[in-house]
């Protein structure tokens, strides 16, 4: 079952880039973030999973691509480095990626599903991440443990306690400098509620049920492609939910589109506007590789769009940053 | 048309202001006021939104609603509970009306 398809057939929806009046818009702008993901190699099979990563999966970021980054990051003048999966942890490459990383980005950030931090041969993990300063972006889809093992799997939210409570005890989330922000994905072919209500009700319920603290909540909507795109298709909710993004559009969210300011990288070294393009296998036209990035200047861009990007845009935008607009 | 209630017949709410335009501005004047941000949450309005469409067995409402709440952080724990209130409010007060129907019976009988 291919999104792209579903999308084509919907045809009394328009094409994204009609709806985006200011076509600079369409362009992309400063370099800021190097979008990093380092393969669909996953310990978990997340429903809303826009990657389809999971414990077969067999794509896996070799070292040479991650050096690649590397030179491309300082060549191009990135800020950010976000590490991105799958489990982004069970790249056998990760530690020294991590350790090469901060020696040239103070804005170093790592998306765990935390509980690969339980698992044989990753424990020590909170420590090398405290160790290195590297901001945790973690994915929680609930604060209440029935929602979010619906999401994840049975067991997994009771997992992510123990791991959240290891990383307050080494300052995450605290006053040390050490960031812990955690994502809300909705439980389905719904928005997700207005950010600042939702991190407020995440840290009262995590807060007086779990003694846990942490920075900030992105909540994010989910993309109508790859497995949550499948799921659509499946039970017929492709055409209601792709209304609703359309219907929802928000030109004030538009300007705030996180691919204008990235760099998206596959596991392969293909690259891309955004992780959601490299799920729906579009990626940026005329460059072959990461490989073939260094050395060259960085000249904007016509970004690539397809309908899945009505999800950034609806209501009170998305990115994974969180809301935009 | 083979049933009364046509889910397509939602998207049509706003012929109802084809012949009494005045009207219909003014309803939705006040029904955009009445959920908005207030002493209540938008999000608590929803919910009550929600008991009161099934008490009153509004499918178009029942709908609107639902989604409505899940796209504000509610979960089906907090909807369930919401309609038992609704369910509990109808079972109430036709259980209370059961005191005229004695009323009624102690008047009468011998």
């Amino acid at each position: 079952m291919d999104a792209r398809e579903e999308f084509k057939k919907l045809t009394q929806i328009p094409e994204f880039e009609e709806c985006v009046e200011d076509k600079e818009l369409l362009m992309t702008d400063r370099m800021s973030v190097l979008q990093i993901n380092v393969g669909r190699l996953c310990n978990l099979a997340c429903k809303h999973c826009h990657m389809e990563a999971g414990p077969n999966r067999t794509e896996v970021m070799e070292k040479d691509v991650l050096e690649s980054c590397l030179k491309l990051y300082q060549e191009w003048r990135f800020d950010t480095i976000d590490i991105t999966g799958g489990a982004p942890e069970m790249n056998p490459h990760f530690r020294w990626f991590v350790e090469e990383a901060v020696k040239i980005c103070r804005n170093v950030m790592v998306r765990s599903n935390l509980t690969i931090m339980l698992e044989e041969g990753y424990e020590d993990l909170p420590e090398f991440l405290a160790a290195n300063k590297v901001t945790v972006i973690c994915s929680l889809p609930h604060y209440k443990a029935r929602n979010s093992n619906k999401q994840r799997g049975e067991g997994t939210f009771e997992k992510s306690v123990k791991v959240l409570q290891k990383l307050n005890a080494l300052g995450y989330g605290k006053e040390s400098g050490l960031t812990l922000n955690m994502v809300f994905n909705p439980g389905g072919a719904f928005f997700p509620p207005e950010q600042s209500a939702m991190e407020k009700e995440y840290k009262e319920h995590l807060g007086s049920e779990y003694g846990i603290v942490f920075n900030n909540l992105f909540t994010i909507t989910n993309n109508p492609i790859g497995r949550f795109g499948a799921f659509l298709i499946r039970t017929g909710n492709m055409e209601g939910y792709l209304t609703k993004l359309y219907e929802a559009f928000n030109p004030g969210a538009a300007a705030g589109m996180m691919c204008r300011s990235q760099l998206s990288v596959g596991w392969d070294g293909r690259v891309y506007d955004c992780d959601f393009n490299q799920a729906a296998d579009m990626p940026i036209e005329g460059v072959g590789s990461i490989k073939d990035l260094p050395g060259t200047s960085y000249k904007k861009r016509r970004i690539c769009f397809n309908k899945h990007c009505y999800a950034c845009t609806a209501g009170q935008g998305s990115s994974c940053g969180g809301s935009t607009a | 048309m083979n049933t009364y209630y046509n889910p397509e017949d939602l998207a049509k709410f706003g012929t109802m202001g084809e012949e009494a335009p005045k009207l219909w501005e003014n309803f939705m004047q006040y029904y955009g006021a009445v959920f908005a941000e207030g002493a209540l949450t938008a999000r608590e309005k929803s919910l009550i939104a929600l008991a009161v469409a099934t008490a009153v067995q509004c499918p178009y409402c029942i709908d609107s609603y639902t989604q409505d709440c899940l796209s504000k952080g509610v979960d089906e724990e907090q909807m369930t509970e919401a309609v038992h209130v609704a369910a509990a409010i109808k079972g109430g007060a036709a259980l209370v009306h059961g005191v005229q129907m004695k009323n009624i019976v102690k008047k009468l009988e011998l």
